[in-house]
């Protein structure tokens, strides 16, 4: 059997989960939740699909999706920081807004079909037999998935402006008193996650099904959420939590394809089962979630208390 | 000599109380100055509008001649004021070294940090390793986390609020020689504490506040603890009359050998603890917070229930070890955790509907399933006239006290529903010595009329003061019981650091 396209088809189903991971992994640990990490997906999805066929411009396209979520995670930062709105409520609001904007955009795209982001051959690597097709023959959003997360595990464990973040997500009354500005570093936290999660769209729309389909993030988002729990607030983690999750998402389609006689609908449950299996498992051991957990996450801010 | 600091007719008010009345306050550099005052005197907020944190409404502050106008402790810092907060504002997933690069203003990378760290914790014989997360040190040590970040900034002045309240007495005499190092080098150092006693040892110079306003300022080693206590609360003070130890009634309270592994990840088991509490007996735990005092207070009210009920706990001959916490109030068991706002009070919920949560089962309070409107009013305002609580009324939401006026409030709550057997954390932590005196006195009262109290107290004097017998958890171990009459503060103290009493 050969093995290389379930390989690229896996890194394929796991690069939209990894890049909205990524985001969401900062706004957490500003000490931000924010649950509408799908509704964020759907706007850069066809936000990207839309500039793409208009413009032709796969850049344009791909700029269109990140700023797009950025946009709408800014009305979600503006509610909860600045109008302290409950957190758990505007983020299931925004989901609820991005599923039902973008069916409304994109009532006019329905059916269009859209050539894929080109692949970017690095000359010389990607001719390799079998590890160049696997490493060195991608679309910009792959490698862009690989050096966000990585920049961001850096950036985290590295610079001061990674630590101030996570103080800021630790005691926000803390980092306070020692006159750090709340607002500003969640707002910008929070633009993040919305960045990365329209990016996480962009490919859906631009390269998983180069289509637009009404709600077809299909609970993505929800599964990018996961992830950051799942990785226990650490970049690597995420990370390989995300192509655990591809991986298994792509294996039961091969299973299936295999002959292996299992109801389908069981193999479909199987990365979701897997989900919350390592979600109970992780839960037990509190010192690990205690370590990287931000403490003050989901709880509002306000200066005079 | 000019003043370091000089402050004139500072003024600021809260909506419904004026904090600060016209204070003026001159710290000479090199000096130790005292600020002291009852609970809500204005402490707290004085220094605060000194190190930025808080913008007079009124009134001038002057730094070494010149008019001060702060914007926010950044730029206090920068001028060479440091603080260490009464509550560490730490970061417990952090570690030493990133907390204090945290709070620094300059880019030093966290290499040249940590070799500075060393440097500063050697200078001034403050032992602390950069590498350990603050989650797994000692209150001591987050301690000196705080005072070794402000003395990186080399201060000019410092300012320290109840720095001592939690260390033990040994910890504290390395503080005392610490500050006047610090002093003889030419800093300003200004020392908020309710401990009298060291005030005079150690202070050169004090402001005293009531209501927001200086009443006097003196020269603490030419007065006693007591003087200077009645100048803080305007009126003579009554001494605590220590009364005889009972004769050895039946024991209300039997701990057998309870062992208990914490669920907190950084928490401490507990040790095959066993202790007798009797009738009319007054015990206290002494100990430095963190070595499993929480755990044992979680044990005792029921918060963690041991799933193999047997004799660990015995109340009143009625094993309780497997009795949730609603249960073993209803047999009469009061309990006090130490956390004020959250655990033993619902701060967003005003004092009347903090006063039922306890005494619901006062009949009167609750009748058919229906609460008794008039009866819980009533008794909020005896509560509160009783036990002096200072607040604008029983509608008032519980968070908006001061932590010693909320505790004076939880106290009152317990100790007027006349519990069998009382079990406190911190009875009077951050109490003001006024306060802190009637609310001794009412326990005393209460063993008087039979019941047997518990006090898990980092508070030396408080113990000695009011307990019949101590003992000390370290560890999660206790130690032996001994007798008030013949023990000794320093054995005690000693034991509270792990040393064995000798």
């Amino acid at each position: 059997m050969d093995l290389l396209p379930v390989i690229l088809t896996i890194i394929t189903a796991s690069t939209p989960l990894l890049l909205a991971a990524t985001g969401e992994l900062i706004t957490e640990k500003s000490g931000v939740l924010n649950l509408g990490v799908e509704g964020m997906m759907l706007i850069g999805a066809i936000a990207a699909f839309a500039t793409a066929v208009s413009t032709g411009s796969a850049l344009l396209a791909i700029l269109a999706g990140a700023f797009s979520g950025a946009l709408v995670a800014s009305i979600f930062a503006v509610l909860t920081l600045i109008f302290l709105a409950n957190q758990v409520a505007t983020g299931l609001a925004l989901t609820i807004f991005g599923v039902g904007l973008s069916a409304l955009i994109g009532s006019n795209f329905v059916g269009v079909a859209l050539e894929p982001l080109p692949k970017l051959n690095v000359d010389g690597l990607s001719t390799i037999p079998i590890l160049g097709k696997i490493l060195f023959n991608h679309d910009v959003l792959v490698y862009l998935s690989f050096g966000m997360i990585f920049l961001v595990g850096w950036f985290l464990s590295k610079t001061r402006a990674g630590l101030i973040l996570r103080a800021v997500g630790e005691s926000h009354d803390s980092a306070h008193a020692l006159g750090y500005s709340i607002i500003t570093v969640r707002y910008l936290a929070v633009i993040f996650g919305g960045f990365m999660s329209g990016l996480g769209g962009s490919y859906l729309s631009l390269v998983y099904t180069p289509l637009w389909a009404e709600n077809m993030t299909a609970g993505r988002g929800w599964i990018a959420l996961a992830l950051v729990v799942f990785g226990t607030w650490r970049a690597g983690r995420v990370a390989f939590g995300a192509y655990l999750f591809g991986t298994i998402t792509i294996l039961q389609l091969h299973v299936q394809g295999w002959g292996i006689n299992i109801a389908s609908q069981f193999m479909t449950m199987l990365p979701y089962i897997a989900t919350i299996v390592v979600l109970v498992l992780i839960s037990r051991d509190k010192g690990r979630i205690r370590m990287n957990a931000p403490q003050c996450i989901g709880k509002p801010f306000h200066p005079s208390k | 000599m000019a003043p370091l600091l000089k402050l004139s007719g500072v003024t600021k008010s809260f909506p419904g109380i004026l904090a600060n009345d016209n204070v003026d306050l001159n710290v000479m550099p090199g000096e130790i100055h005292a600020l002291l005052g009852e609970n809500g005197a204005g402490k707290s907020t004085l220094v605060k509008i000194i190190y930025g944190l808080l913008k007079p409404d009124s009134g001038l502050l002057e730094w070494q001649g010149t008019p001060l106008k702060l914007l926010g402790p950044s730029e206090a810092r920068a001028l060479g004021i440091g603080m260490v907060f009464q509550h560490f504002s730490l970061f417990d997933a952090l570690t030493v070294c990133e907390n204090i690069a945290i709070a620094s203003d300059s880019n030093l990378s966290l290499k040249t940090l940590h070799s500075k760290i060393m440097e500063v914790s050697e200078d001034y014989g403050l032992p602390l390793d950069p590498d350990r997360y603050v989650h797994s040190l000692s209150v001591g040590e987050k301690q000196r986390i705080e005072i070794i970040r402000c003395l990186l900034q080399s201060p000019k002045l410092l300012i320290l609020d109840e720095p001592t309240s939690v260390l033990t007495p040994q910890e504290a005499k390395n503080l005392f020689v610490t500050l006047e190092t610090l002093a003889a080098s030419g800093c300003a150092i200004l020392y908020i504490s309710h401990k009298l006693e060291e005030v005079k040892r150690l202070c050169m110079k004090a402001t005293i506040l009531r209501n927001g306003a200086v009443v006097a300022t003196c020269d603490p080693r030419l007065e006693t603890a007591r003087t200077m206590a009645e100048r803080m609360i305007g009126s003579k003070l009554n001494n605590i009359q220590r009364r005889k130890s009972p004769e050895s009634g039946r024991p209300r309270v039997r701990i057998n050998k309870l062992s208990l592994k914490s669920s907190d990840p950084f928490g401490i088991d507990l040790k095959s603890i066993s202790l007798n509490v009797s009738r009319g007996e007054v015990v206290g735990i002494a100990g430095v917070a963190g070595n499993g005092q929480n755990e044992l207070m979680a044990a005792l009210s029921g918060e963690v229930i041991q799933s193999y009920p047997n004799d660990t706990i015995v109340f009143d001959d009625i094993c309780v070890a497997g009795m949730r916490v609603s249960e073993r109030r209803a047999m009469g068991s009061c309990f006090v955790p130490e956390e004020r706002y959250g655990h033993a009070a619902i701060k967003e919920m005003s004092l009347k509907d903090n006063a039922l949560l306890t005494s619901s089962k006062n009949i009167n309070l609750v009748k058919k399933g229906l609460l008794q409107f008039d009866a819980i009013n009533d008794l909020t305002e005896k509560i509160i006239f009783d036990f002096d609580v200072r607040t604008t009324g029983s509608k008032m939401e519980s968070g908006s006290l001061s932590g010693g006026n909320l505790q004076k409030f939880i106290l009152g709550r317990e100790i007027l529903q006349e519990p069998g057997i009382l079990i406190i954390s911190q009875p009077t932590w951050g109490v003001d010595a006024g306060a802190a005196l009637v609310l001794r006195k009412s326990l005393l009262e209460l063993a008087a009329r039979g019941c047997a109290v518990l006090i898990i107290s980092q508070d030396l004097d408080e113990i000695f003061e009011i307990c019949d017998r101590i003992a000390v958890l370290y560890q999660g171990n206790l130690s032996a019981l001994m007798d008030t009459e013949t023990a000794s503060m320093d054995q005690v103290g000693l034991l509270m650091g792990g040393g064995n009493g000798e």
